[in-house]
C-alpha cells in the first residue's frame, strides 16, 4: 500500500511537472496553431539561462529567478520577430518544420556551450516547504512546483477569460482573418504569444532542473513528452495541459513500478497513438467537426 | 523516313496535350544530358574516385533512396513524418533478418524489407485517416519512439543492442558484392530506378491525387478522391522507399545496431528534403548530396579542431556542431529560399538559357 501511494504521489508530481512544461506550448498553439518543436529547447535554455545566474554569477536567487524570467520573455520576443514573422501566411508545414530546425540549432548551441553533462543547482528551496505525512515523504521541490503550477493555472485561466489581451489570442487562434479585420493586432498577438511561452518555459525548466538536474538531452526530451500531455488534455486547453499531464505522470510512474522500468519512457507515446485513433481531440479540446 | 524535329524550348506556352505537361523532359536536351549524366555516373565515376570519395558517395545514394520516399510524403502529399529515420532503422533490421534469420538472398530481402516497412508505416499512418496535418505528425513523432523502443528490447529478434552481423556478403547472379565500387553499382542502379519510378508514379492518377490532396484536402474530397487511401498509400510508398534504403545500408555496413535511428535521423532526413525542395524528385537528390557532403565536411572540420590543442578544450565536438548545422540550415533555407536547391537550379538554369535577353 505504501508503494501504491508512494507511487501515486511521485506520479503526480512527475505529472504537475509535465503539465507545467505544456503550458507554454499550448499558449503558442491556441494563439497561433504553431506546433512548437523547439520546446524542450526553451526549456532547457531557461534552466540554463538559471543556472549561469545562480551557480556562475552567485546571483541571489530571487533576483536571478526574475531575471531569468525576464531574459525568457525577450528571448520569446525576438524568436518570433527573427525566425516566425516572416512565416505568417506561409503555409503549415515550413512554421513547423522551422521549429523543428530552431529545437535542433538551440541543442546544437546549448550542447556546444555547456556539454551533455549533468549539471545541478545549489539546494536553495526551505526543507519547511517539504510535506511529511506517515511514511510518505514529499520533497520542498514538488510542493513548490504545485503551488506554482497552481498560481500560474489560474492566472492564465482569468488571462484568457478576462483580459483584452487573452481575448484578442483567442480570436487569432480562432480565426487569424477574421479577428484582423475586427482590429486585432495579429503581429502582436503571436510575439506575445511567443513571449509568454518562452517565460513560462524557463520557469518550467527551472522547477525540472531543480528536481531531475538540468541535462540538454533530458530535458529536450521532456520538451517531446508535451506532445502526448498535451494530446491527451486537447491541444487547445490550459487545463487539459495539467490534467493530461497528471495523467501521463502516473501513468509512467505506475508502468515502471509494476509493469517494467524500461516501458516507462515509451508509454506516453503508446497511449498518444491509442488516443489519436479513438478520441482525436483529447479529454477537453476543442472538436473541430471536418471529415476530410 | 523523315527524323522527328527536335524539341526546344518553346519561347510561349504552346503545349496543346496533356501530355505535353506531363512529359518529364521538356526538352530533347534535357533527355540527352540525363542519358550522358547517367553514363558519366556509370562509366566513369567509380573508376577516378578514391576508396573515401566512393564510400561517401554510397552513403549520398543511400540516403537519397530515403529522402526520394520522404519527399513523396512531404512533398507530394503534404504529409508531415518525423519517424522517417525510424522506418529506415525498420527496413536496417528487416532486411538484416531476413538475411541472417531466413536466410534469404540480396535480391529477396531488400525489397521485402521495403514491403515490411512499408506495412509498418502504414499502421503509423492509420490516424491520419481522421486527421489533418498536424496530428500525422504527432503520430509519426510517437511511431519514432515506438519503434526505437521495440528495436532495443524486442531481443529474440533484433538481439537488442547488440546488434546484428551479417554473416555472408550481398551478392547477385553468383557476384559476390564486397567492395565498394561493386556496391557503387548496386546502390546507383537502384538509385536510377527508384528515380524514374518515383517521377513516373507523380504523373499517374495516384500521383496526382497525393498532389491534390497536399493542395487542398477538402477540394480533392469533393473532387472525389478518397483521401484516406491515397493518405495511406503515400505513407506506404514513403515507408517502402525508407525501408529499401535501410536494408541496402545493413548489407552496405555488414553489421548494425540500433543508435543510429533516432529523431536525430528522421531531422536529418526532412533536412534533407526541405534543403533540397520540397516536391521535387531531384530536389530529394540534391538535400541528400548537400546534406552528407555537409556531415563529412562537419567531420573534417571536428577533426582539424581536435588537432588543435587550444580549441579542442573547448569542447567543440561533432555531436554539437552537427545538430547546429543542421538546424541552421534549415532554418536559412526555409527563410530565403523554402523551395530549396532545386529552385536555385532551376534560377541558374534559366539565367543561362535566357541569356543574355532575361526576359
Amino acid at each position: 500500500m505504501d508503494f501504491f501511494l508512494q507511487l501515486l504521489i511521485n506520479g503526480l508530481s512527475v505529472g504537475l511537472l509535465y503539465g507545467l512544461s505544456a503550458l507554454g506550448f499550448v499558449m503558442i498553439f491556441k494563439s497561433s496553431s504553431v506546433l512548437n518543436f523547439a520546446h524542450g529547447q526553451l526549456l532547457a535554455i531557461g534552466a540554463f539561462f538559471f543556472l549561469v545566474l545562480v551557480s556562475w554569477l552567485h546571483i541571489p536567487v530571487i533576483l536571478a529567478f526574475l531575471i531569468t524570467l525576464a531574459g525568457s520573455f525577450v528571448l520569446g520576443f525576438v524568436v518570433e520577430r527573427i525566425f516566425l514573422r516572416p512565416l505568417i501566411g506561409e503555409s503549415l508545414i515550413f512554421v513547423i518544420m522551422l521549429t523543428v530546425g530552431l529545437a535542433s540549432m538551440f541543442k546544437g548551441l546549448l550542447l556546444f556551450f555547456f556539454g551533455g553533462n549533468l549539471q545541478t543547482y545549489p539546494d536553495f528551496l526551505p526543507e519547511a516547504l517539504a510535506i511529511q505525512a506517515g511514511n510518505i515523504y514529499i520533497p520542498p521541490v514538488y510542493v513548490a512546483s504545485s503551488l506554482m503550477g497552481g498560481v500560474f493555472l489560474l492566472l492564465f485561466g482569468l488571462f484568457f477569460k478576462y483580459s483584452p489581451q487573452g481575448i484578442f489570442m483567442r480570436s487569432v487562434a480562432d480565426n487569424q482573418t477574421a479577428a484582423m479585420s475586427l482590429g486585432v493586432h495579429v503581429k502582436k498577438v503571436f510575439a506575445l504569444s511567443w513571449a509568454i511561452a518562452a517565460l513560462v518555459a524557463a520557469m518550467s525548466g527551472i522547477v525540472l532542473g531543480i528536481i531531475n538536474g538540468i541535462n540538454v538531452h533530458e530535458i529536450s526530451s521532456i520538451g517531446l513528452k508535451v506532445f502526448p500531455v498535451v494530446i491527451l488534455g486537447g491541444l487547445d486547453s490550459i487545463g487539459g495541459a495539467i490534467i493530461g499531464g497528471i495523467i501521463i505522470g502516473l501513468l509512467e510512474t505506475f508502468t515502471s513500478g509494476y509493469i517494467s522500468p524500461s516501458l516507462r519512457d515509451v508509454i506516453p507515446y503508446i497511449v498518444l497513438v491509442v488516443i489519436l485513433l479513438i478520441k482525436p481531440y483529447g479529454l477537453f479540446g476543442l472538436v473541430e467537426i471536418e471529415r476530410v | 523516313m523523315a527524323m522527328r524535329r527536335l524539341h526546344f524550348h518553346p519561347c510561349g506556352n504552346y503545349k496543346e496535350h496533356y501530355a505535353q505537361e506531363l512529359t518529364i523532359f521538356e526538352t530533347d536536351f534535357g533527355r540527352m544530358w540525363a542519358i550522358i549524366g547517367i553514363a558519366l555516373l556509370f562509366g566513369v565515376v567509380p573508376f577516378i574516385s578514391s576508396p573515401y570519395l566512393l564510400y561517401v558517395l554510397n552513403m549520398t545514394g543511400i540516403a537519397a533512396i530515403a529522402a526520394l520516399g520522404l519527399n513523396i510524403l512531404i512533398g507530394f502529399t503534404g504529409q508531415i513524418s518525423l519517424g522517417h529515420g525510424a522506418f529506415f532503422g525498420v527496413g536496417a533490421y528487416a532486411g538484416a533478418i531476413l538475411a541472417t534469420t531466413c536466410g534469404l538472398p540480396f535480391w529477396a530481402s531488400v525489397p521485402a524489407a521495403g514491403l515490411i516497412t512499408a506495412g509498418v508505416g502504414m499502421i503509423f499512418g492509420i490516424p491520419s485517416g481522421r486527421l489533418k496535418g498536424l496530428y500525422l505528425t504527432i503520430a509519426t513523432l510517437a511511431g519514432q519512439f515506438i519503434i526505437e523502443y521495440i528495436l532495443v528490447h524486442w531481443e529474440s529478434l533484433t538481439k537488442g543492442t547488440m546488434g546484428i552481423m551479417l554473416t555472408e556478403p550481398a551478392s547477385l547472379f553468383g557476384l559476390e558484392i564486397n567492395s565498394d565500387t561493386r556496391f557503387f553499382y548496386v546502390i546507383f542502379f537502384c538509385l536510377v530506378c527508384v528515380t524514374f519510378m518515383a517521377s513516373n508514379l507523380m504523373r499517374t492518377r495516384y500521383g496526382r491525387a497525393f498532389i491534390a490532396i497536399r493542395d487542398n484536402d477538402r477540394a480533392a474530397e469533393g473532387m472525389g478522391i478518397p483521401i484516406f487511401f491515397y493518405k495511406l498509400l503515400s505513407f506506404a510508398v514513403s515507408s517502402f522507399y525508407a525501408g529499401f534504403a535501410g536494408a541496402l545500408w545493413t548489407y552496405y555496413m555488414r553489421s548494425i545496431s540500433t543508435e543510429p535511428f533516432t529523431l536525430s535521423l528522421s531531422v536529418e532526413y526532412i533536412a534533407m528534403v526541405i534543403i533540397g525542395g520540397l516536391g521535387s524528385i531531384p530536389g530529394s537528390i540534391f538535400g541528400a548530396v548537400f546534406i552528407t557532403g555537409l556531415n563529412e565536411g562537419l567531420r573534417f572540420v571536428t577533426d582539424a579542431m581536435m588537432n588543435m590543442s587550444a580549441l579542442s578544450s573547448f569542447g567543440l565536438n561533432m555531436a554539437s556542431l552537427r545538430e547546429f548545422a543542421f538546424g541552421l540550415a534549415i532554418v536559412l533555407f526555409i527563410l530565403f529560399e523554402p523551395k530549396g536547391l532545386a529552385e536555385l537550379w532551376r534560377i541558374v538554369r534559366s539565367s543561362f538559357r535566357l541569356w543574355p535577353f532575361s526576359y
